[in-house]
């Protein structure tokens, strides 16, 4: 006889089945049945959140750190329009995300029930796949779909709605051996012409450049890429979520392209005759204006999604596959190439990036006599911290120091919201990530406008015992906006100055949140606050940073703008060929 | 821009029509027609899409419905392979005087009258979008007084069957 239990029971037990070892998530009415046998779960463990919204980002960091599916939970109504945002920041940032939320009763369904919400009609454009159960018996298929749709191929958010009387329901449980997913099988095998045809291109070309994308950093191929450019010298570009896919400190990196990159990669791009490009996606803010983005190269386009291939430029050689497998194949094909004597000749290509990389390095202007740049703090940390640690972002200037200024040398040791741009992401994807990753640090870098969008998860870090580290770049104001507007309006300050650097006072905040706080605004300082964080490993710690309102992220492409128009300061065009 | 015929093969599952149409409405691709219905197999529906774009935004929008999972195959289907048909109910003022000149176009057309009343014919014709058009144009001096069209349905030709494929199955691990 097979067992009987409720769908609630039946839930709990899927996720178990799928290997889930934590949940982050807010209990209420219609999703109060799971909650009851989760109680019960040896092998699940739940984390109250103070917001929907950070459960979604937490789960973001657990899955960006560690690699696995990350699981939120949340009830019908507001509690699941409180995923929207991290649902679609996971959506765009490819995160594996499953999503559980409480719907109402299948008999309320379209009554406009108390706390109702068609969230999969919501969450449509912003997931790769959704489920409404409202049968218990598919309650562990469902699941198992979710978990399989989440993980594979290009990684992405599934929401399971699930009704409150399918979970009250009396149901047996049966785990799906094989899933039949009639319309839903991703390739990760590349064409083997098409990695001759690129092999051959590579060998040939002389000038080169591998553009690589946050892909290589999900399908794990940061070795397959090390061994890549060893194997043929090429010049890399990391992008802002590739940053940790190959070390900063090799001769090859050229730093991250972009609207804030390095005027070293982002020239090399517009120079370029070949682009690799590995698992990225031809970004806006990586090309700039598409018709003048590197105007003289030949593309190689290796992507999981197909449909990222020729959607914004065209690729002379298509790859559809995982990036591992793809750059082990190149890896082999490029071995061919070079015993049947074709080698590439880049030295002339080597020599002009090594110009540009001597003369237009990442720098910054120093700040007002007496006053604290927030470059130099961020640059400490890393120093200080480690390529060992775990970094978090929000979104804003902040962020881009963070990618310019931290060396990173390991794969999900990096984790912000890239595509989205979500402000607030930093302190929830590092409570994620600490707990994913509980051995390692990790510090939530973050700007006081950020910060005050969900710092209200400290307190589930001090509850819960979930110790991380924040370096909170304080400097009054919505930063990035405010350079905008310098650069742009006129420095017409609209509604960017947050009108205080004091309110709230971040070290009774710490303090109330039961973190130890540390606040700093002197130059002097900065190395022992953090070394001082670095020796707190019982709670969390919020490092405040009191910085100047006027620095300003540079190089910069404007939006809109062509790439050849990069600034590597303000007013300060790079002369691109320099005659020496 | 160009019209392309897209026979696309869904799971009939809910929310799979609204699926597609939000993607078409999201990427900014217009759908010049839509009609959704049940197959040879029950687990399977069949969208036939007309969409007026250019060849490469058509690639992008293929790849991207290829992307939904509840997606199985699509096929575009090159009108010249390939037999097309709507479906218009058309309801024309006709008295004493005019009806039998519309019961002429009616038989000329191969359409069928399906109800009549005093002072209207109410006339059901399908066939090619060309074919609807003309009909429309000999039937618009009577007086139009209600129009409703289907969107368009088509199948290749040949013996050859758009399901020519048996489904696979994938491991769950």
């Amino acid at each position: 006889m097979t067992e009987q239990l409720t769908g609630a029971q039946s839930l709990i037990r899927s996720l178990e089945f799928a290997g889930v070892d934590t949940v982050f998530g807010i209990p209420g009415g219609a999703v109060l049945p799971a909650y009851d046998p989760l109680m019960d779960s040896a092998q699940v463990r739940h984390i109250l959140v103070r917001h929907e919204q950070a459960a979604g980002h937490a789960a973001e960091g657990y899955a960006t750190a560690t690699g696995k599916v990350g699981v939120c939970m949340a009830t019908s109504g507001p509690g699941a329009t409180n995923l929207v945002t991290p649902l679609a920041d996971a959506y765009m940032d490819s995160v594996p995300l499953v999503a559980i939320t409480g719907q109402v009763p299948s008999y309320y369904i379209g009554t406009d029930a108390f706390q109702e919400a068609d969230i999969r009609g919501i969450t449509m454009p912003i997931t790769k796949h959704s489920f409404l159960v409202t049968d218990p018996a598919d309650i562990p298929r469902a699941v198992a779909e979710a978990f399989h749709i989440a993980g594979t191929g290009r990684p992405g958010p599934v929401l399971v709605d699930v009704t409150k009387d399918a979970l009250q329901a009396q149901t047996t449980f049966n785990w799906p051996e094989v899933l039949d997913l009639a319309g839903y099988h991703p390739v990760t095998k590349p064409h083997s012409k098409q990695v001759r045809e690129a092999a051959a291109m590579i060998v040939a070309a002389r000038q080169p450049v591998l553009y690589v994308g946050g892909g290589v950093i999900k399908a794990g191929a940061h070795r397959e890429l090390l061994e890549l450019a060893a194997l043929t010298g090429i010049p890399v570009v990391t992008t802002l979520m590739a940053r940790g896919a190959f070390p900063d400190s090799h001769p090859q990196h050229l730093g991250m392209p972009g609207m804030h990159g390095t005027v070293a990669a982002v020239a090399a791009l517009q120079k370029s005759d070949l682009l690799i490009a590995l698992g990225s996606r031809f970004d806006d803010r990586v090309t700039g204006q598409i018709d003048s983005f590197a105007p003289y190269a030949q593309i190689i386009h290796a992507d999981i999604d197909p449909a990222e291939i020729g959607k914004l430029r065209h690729a002379d050689v298509p790859i559809v596959g995982d990036a591992r497998e793809v750059i082990a194949e190149l890896v082999l094909a490029i071995k061919a190439e070079h015993e049947a004597g074709h080698h590439g000749d880049i030295g002339g290509w080597w020599k002009q990036l090594e110009d540009w990389l001597e003369v237009y390095p990442l720098g910054y202007a120093p700040a007002p006599d007496g006053e604290l740049s927030p470059q130099y703090a961020i640059e400490r940390l890393g120093a200080i911290a480690g390529p060992e640690a775990i970094y978090t972002a929000g979104v804003g200037q902040h962020q881009m120091w963070a990618s310019q200024f931290i060396k990173y040398e390991n794969p999900r040791t990096w984790l912000n919201s890239g595509g989205a741009g979500t402000m607030g992401y930093a302190i929830p994807a590092a409570m994620g990530a600490k707990v994913g990753r509980p051995d390692a640090t990790v510090w939530a870098i973050d700007g006081d406008g950020c910060f005050q969008m969900t710092n209200q998860e400290l307190a589930t870090c001090s509850v819960n015992d979930i110790p991380i580290k924040v370096a909170l770049i304080n400097n009054g104001t919505l930063g990035m906006v405010r350079q905008w507007q310098t650069l742009f309006y006129n420095e017409r300050y609209s509604e960017t100055d947050l009108g205080s650097k004091n309110i709230p006072d971040f070290m009774k905040l710490a303090d109330a949140y039961g973190c130890e706080g540390i606040r700093v605004s002197s130059p002097d300082d900065v190395d022992s606050a953090i070394e001082k964080a670095m020796s707190i490993n019982d709670k969390s710690v919020v490092v405040e940073f009191v910085v100047h309102q006027d620095a300003m992220v540079w190089p910069m492409v404007a939006a809109g703008t062509s790439n050849d128009d990069i600034l590597a300061a303000r007013d300060a065009a790079p002369l691109w060929d320099r005659e020496d | 821009m160009s019209r392309h015929t897209l026979s696309v093969l869904v799971e009939n599952t809910p929310g799979v029509l609204a699926r597609v149409s939000s993607l078409f409405s999201r990427r900014g691709f217009n759908i010049d027609s839509l009609a959704v219905g049940p197959t040879e197999s029950p687990e399977v529906s069949r969208m036939t899409i007309v969409v007026n774009v250019e060849d490469l935004p058509l690639e992008q929008v293929t790849k991207q419905l290829n992307k939904l999972v509840n997606v199985i195959k699509i096929v575009e289907l090159d009108p010249a392979m390939a037999v097309e048909r709507e479906l218009m109910l058309v309801k024309v003022r006709a008295d004493i005087e005019t009806r039998s000149h519309i019961l002429e176009t009616v038989q000329l057309f191969r359409a069928k009258v399906v109800d009549v009343s005093s002072d209207a014919v109410t006339i059901e014709a399908t066939g090619s979008v060309d074919k609807l058009e003309a009909l429309l144009r000999v039937l618009e001096p009577f007086g139009v007084k209600e129009l409703v069209q289907s969107g368009m349905v088509a199948i290749g030709r040949g013996a050859r069957s758009i399901s020519d494929r048996s489904p696979r199955t994938v491991d769950p691990t």
